[in-house]
């Protein structure tokens, strides 16, 4: 043995080296092919979340399948399937996989993309990232949680809409689906019994570009070959004439429009604490110093700027800007002067001195910081996984992610409502022996992100999918306690957090029991 | 004199331990598998002997490259990886030793809120031929064949840079080694082939230039080319080296964000390396060195010490009248 090794090193190389192939299959390449086992075909009747009706946006009714300019499609869809490479069938898989689900992915990958806090200048102050001007650095947007949350929930709302409104035209006007009309034509996607005229993944393709535009707007290139691509696999797969594509996108863009304006009136625009000029930060500080407390201080250095302190007055999705105040926002942390305090402040420390590998191991689970996805993007993953195996409808699960996204969207906004009215300190600021697991969040500790968005999404999930609901609910207990384990926030500001989530999420279960999906 | 020591040389089987001379790859404060390389340079460890002792290796840095940008961090300060652990060699037969190496590593951050981490490390073993040994003019060329493999000894977190650690890779490496001696003066080059498993992280999906919806990282391999030149007499050895690591593939780190074990880590060192063996104490062997980064893409700019205390043990059945430079 021993001259074999000293004779052949280099085939013992080459040996071992063939031994380790290092090429893995990624989760979401398995996604198999949408076959809902209910087709929705009353989605046309769900409730609309901004459409005032599903036929607020109006829809011209398709030629007839006599027409010669109808022929004409079917012949194109004939010459696609002619030419197809592999590729071709590359695509028509990768997309036959819904629509609703792939733009989710597309999203939480822009997320993680723009999940960068922007560097210091110079000067050692920090350049606000200018929407105008997204390509220049530091690029637009920063896409930290809240306004993670806020874009899964306009695009997932819009495609919601936009299929309630395609759902509802599809039965005004039942057109075939194209391999109906010709059955020379192959059908390379699961045949579905809907009528096809607008098309439910043109309107997903038309909700989700237009309104990524505004959410990401350096990102249109990528996002339109994005979109070339789904198209390109309806029309190929024989999913779709080309008139039932460009009717849903139209439907689709007209949808989001609606979402766009908004958008532009959701007060996000004035999150940052900044009017004419004039920043509110120290304002922030001097108030909880006047109720006797300890205010929040940037770990950053140099110090940052508290993250979108007015986030909390954005207009959520689930329920209006009084109840925010008035029904969510929780009693006041325990004073740093306080017993209980102390108390919440040593375990925060025993567990900074004494990470084992499984607290650890949770810690990064559920780290969710910069360059990732953030914790929304993270509950988004975990929905689709454990609605892939349902075989769900297009239209369902629009609505179950915006019902999803929604939750996470309005518990960002009651969240940062709590975090900016009391303002008070990281553990790590109180006591300089605190260090860290995780990256330090650059704003105040009361209450836990991570705990209310998981709250809010374990509560939604729960109800949709009630076979897991101990199993979402344990998740979200352990992503809550992955903050006290990485010593950055208290046992209070987990424990509130997650009991506001679950008030979102059942505002969320209200709508989800009124919407006509049931 | 100079003519005795270089017969001394030219008629081994070298029996010693004067070799020790440590290239730490910290990579961004953590380090790299490849750890203390007794597997880099020319010496071999003569038939039935063994030397072990503890290497000692310690590094700062307060700037890195983010990407090929060179900046520093205030939220990091200097970070510093200090490494400590059992190292030894033994010495099959005069041309084929097994080498070892098991480091102990602690990482910490001087600023910020980041706590650094500890652990043991990776276990690294070498198996290093002595396949030419031929009289070319007045020198001496040996050719070498070096094969390595380290994998992780404790389940340490790769993904939490710059303070893992280490990178959590398998790795097997094929090394081919020059050395030309001419008196005391000797000059080795080496360039080795590192192929690295993928490793497995905590998170169920992380970015690179993409998406991944995978906890298993792909590992680009890595070259490294190695040169060191200098004194090589009977008590002292003291050589100049430059070494260089190149990642096969990999990406940037992008503008602020944290670094990522698959990231494009290249980095070139100079730096000085010495060894002593005292006439006065046989067996004994004292090494030293210094190092500092030149170069580098998606590392830390770091300087770095090394130094190390061995022992030459004799296992043959004759009497140990001398372990070196029979």
């Amino acid at each position: 043995m021993k001259q074999f090794f000293t004779r052949y090193p280099i085939a013992v190389f080459i040996l071992l080296l063939s031994a380790c192939n290092k090429d893995f299959i990624e989760q979401n390449v398995l996604t198999p092919t949408l076959n809902p086992t209910i087709n929705d075909a009353n989605g046309g009747n769900w409730v609309p979340i901004h459409l005032s009706t599903a036929s607020e946006i109006t829809v011209l009714p398709p030629i007839a399948k006599t027409a010669p300019d109808y022929t004409a499609q079917i012949n194109e869809i004939k010459g696609w399937q002619k030419n197809m490479s592999d590729d071709d069938r590359k695509l028509v898989k990768y997309w036959s996989a819904g629509g609703v689900l792939r733009w989710n992915e597309i999203m939480r990958e822009l997320v993680a993309k723009y999940n960068l806090p922007p560097v210091q200048d110079v000067s050692g102050t920090y350049p606000i990232p200018n929407a105008n001007n997204p390509l220049a650095y530091p690029f637009f947007p920063f896409s930290n949680p809240p306004y993670a949350a806020r874009a899964y929930a306009y695009v997932s709302a819009a495609q919601y809409d936009a299929l309630v409104a395609a759902y509802h035209y599809k039965t005004v006007y039942k057109r075939e689906a194209p391999y109906l009309a010709d059955l020379n034509i192959n059908v390379l996607v699961s045949k579905s019994s809907l009528y096809s005229y607008p098309s439910e993944d043109a309107a997903v393709i038309g909700a989700s570009v237009e309104l990524l535009k505004l959410l990401f707007p350096g990102e249109q290139a990528y996002i339109q070959k994005k979109a070339e691509e789904h198209r390109r696999a309806r029309l190929i797969a024989g999913a779709n004439v080309r008139d039932e594509m460009e009717a849903g996108e139209a439907l689709g863009r007209a949808v989001a429009l609606k979402y766009v304006q908004r958008a532009r009136t959701d007060r996000t625009g004035a999150a940052l604490g900044i009017t004419n000029g004039v920043d509110i930060w120290k304002e922030l500080e001097t108030g909880a110093i006047q109720k006797g407390e300890t205010p929040w201080i940037s770990q950053d250095s140099p110090r940052r700027p508290p993250m979108l302190p007015y986030f909390g007055r954005v207009r959520p999705f689930l329920f209006d800007e009084l109840t925010v105040v008035t029904k969510i926002r929780p009693p006041a942390p325990p004073s740093v002067k306080s017993e209980a305090f102390k108390k919440e402040l040593e375990e925060v420390l025993y567990f900074s001195q004494n990470p084992t590998r499984e607290r650890v191991k949770i810690v990064h689970r559920w780290g969710d910081g910069v360059g990732t996805y953030t914790p929304p993007g993270h509950w988004n993953a975990i929905a689709a996984e454990h609605m892939i195996p349902l075989n769900l409808s297009e239209i369902r699960w629009a609505r179950n992610l915006a019902l999803l996204n929604m939750s996470l969207m309005d518990a960002a906004i009651v969240c940062w409502d709590a975090k900016y009215t009391y303002y008070n300190p990281r553990p790590s600021q109180v006591d300089p022996k605190i260090k860290t697991h995780t990256g330090l969040p650059n704003f105040p500790a009361y209450t836990s992100g991570h705990s209310t968005f998981s709250g809010a999404a374990a509560t939604i999930l729960a109800h949709l999918i009630p076979e897991k609901a101990n199993l979402f609910n344990d998740m979200a207990l352990e992503a809550s306690m992955s903050r006290i384990y990485g010593a950055i926030h208290y046992r209070s500001d987990c424990e509130v957090g997650l009991e506001m989530g679950k008030k979102v999420g059942n505002y969320a279960i209200q709508r989800a029991q009124n919407d006509g999906a049931n | 004199m100079f003519l005795k020591i270089k017969q001394a040389y030219q008629q081994k089987p070298i029996a010693f331990c004067r070799k020790i001379k440590l290239i730490i790859y910290l990579f961004l404060g953590s380090s790299v598998p490849l750890s203390a390389q007794t597997d880099i340079d020319a010496i071999m460890m003569g038939k039935n002997l063994f030397c072990a002792g503890v290497m000692y290796s310690g590094s700062n840095w307060n700037e890195y490259w983010e990407g090929t940008l060179k900046r520093e961090n205030l939220n990091l300060g200097t970070v510093s990886t200090n490494m400590i652990g059992p190292m030894g060699s033994l010495g099959i037969s005069s041309k084929l030793n097994l080498i070892f190496n098991l480091p102990y590593v602690k990482t910490n951050a001087s600023a910020g809120q980041l706590k650094g981490f500890k652990g043991v490390q990776d276990l690294s073993l070498w198996l290093k031929w002595k396949a030419v040994k031929k009289q070319i003019g007045k020198g001496t060329m040996s050719l070498f064949t070096i094969g390595g493999y380290s994998l992780p000894a404790s389940d340490y977190v790769a993904d939490y840079l710059p303070l893992s650690v280490g990178l959590g890779s398998r790795n097997i490496s094929l090394r081919g080694m020059a050395d030309y001696q001419r008196g005391v003066w000797t000059a080795t080059v080496s360039g080795t082939y590192v192929r690295r498993s993928n490793i497995e992280i905590d998170r169920p999906s992380y970015y690179t230039t993409e998406m991944h919806y995978s906890n298993k990282v792909y590992m680009p391999d890595a070259a490294q080319f190695n040169l060191r030149m200098g004194y090589r007499g009977k008590e002292w050895v003291l050589e100049a080296v430059a070494d260089n690591w190149t990642t096969l593939g990999g990406f940037d780190i992008t503008r602020n964000n944290m670094p990522f074990p698959s990231n494009k880590m290249n980095m070139t060192k100079m730096g000085l390396s010495m060894k002593y063996e005292p006439a006065y104490i046989k067996g004994l062997t004292l090494i030293g060195g210094a190092n500092t980064t030149v170069a580098g893409r998606n590392v830390g700019k770091s300087t770095g010490i090394q130094a190390g205390l061995f022992y030459i043990f004799n296992f043959s059945e004759k009497t140990p009248e001398k372990t070196q430079n029979r």
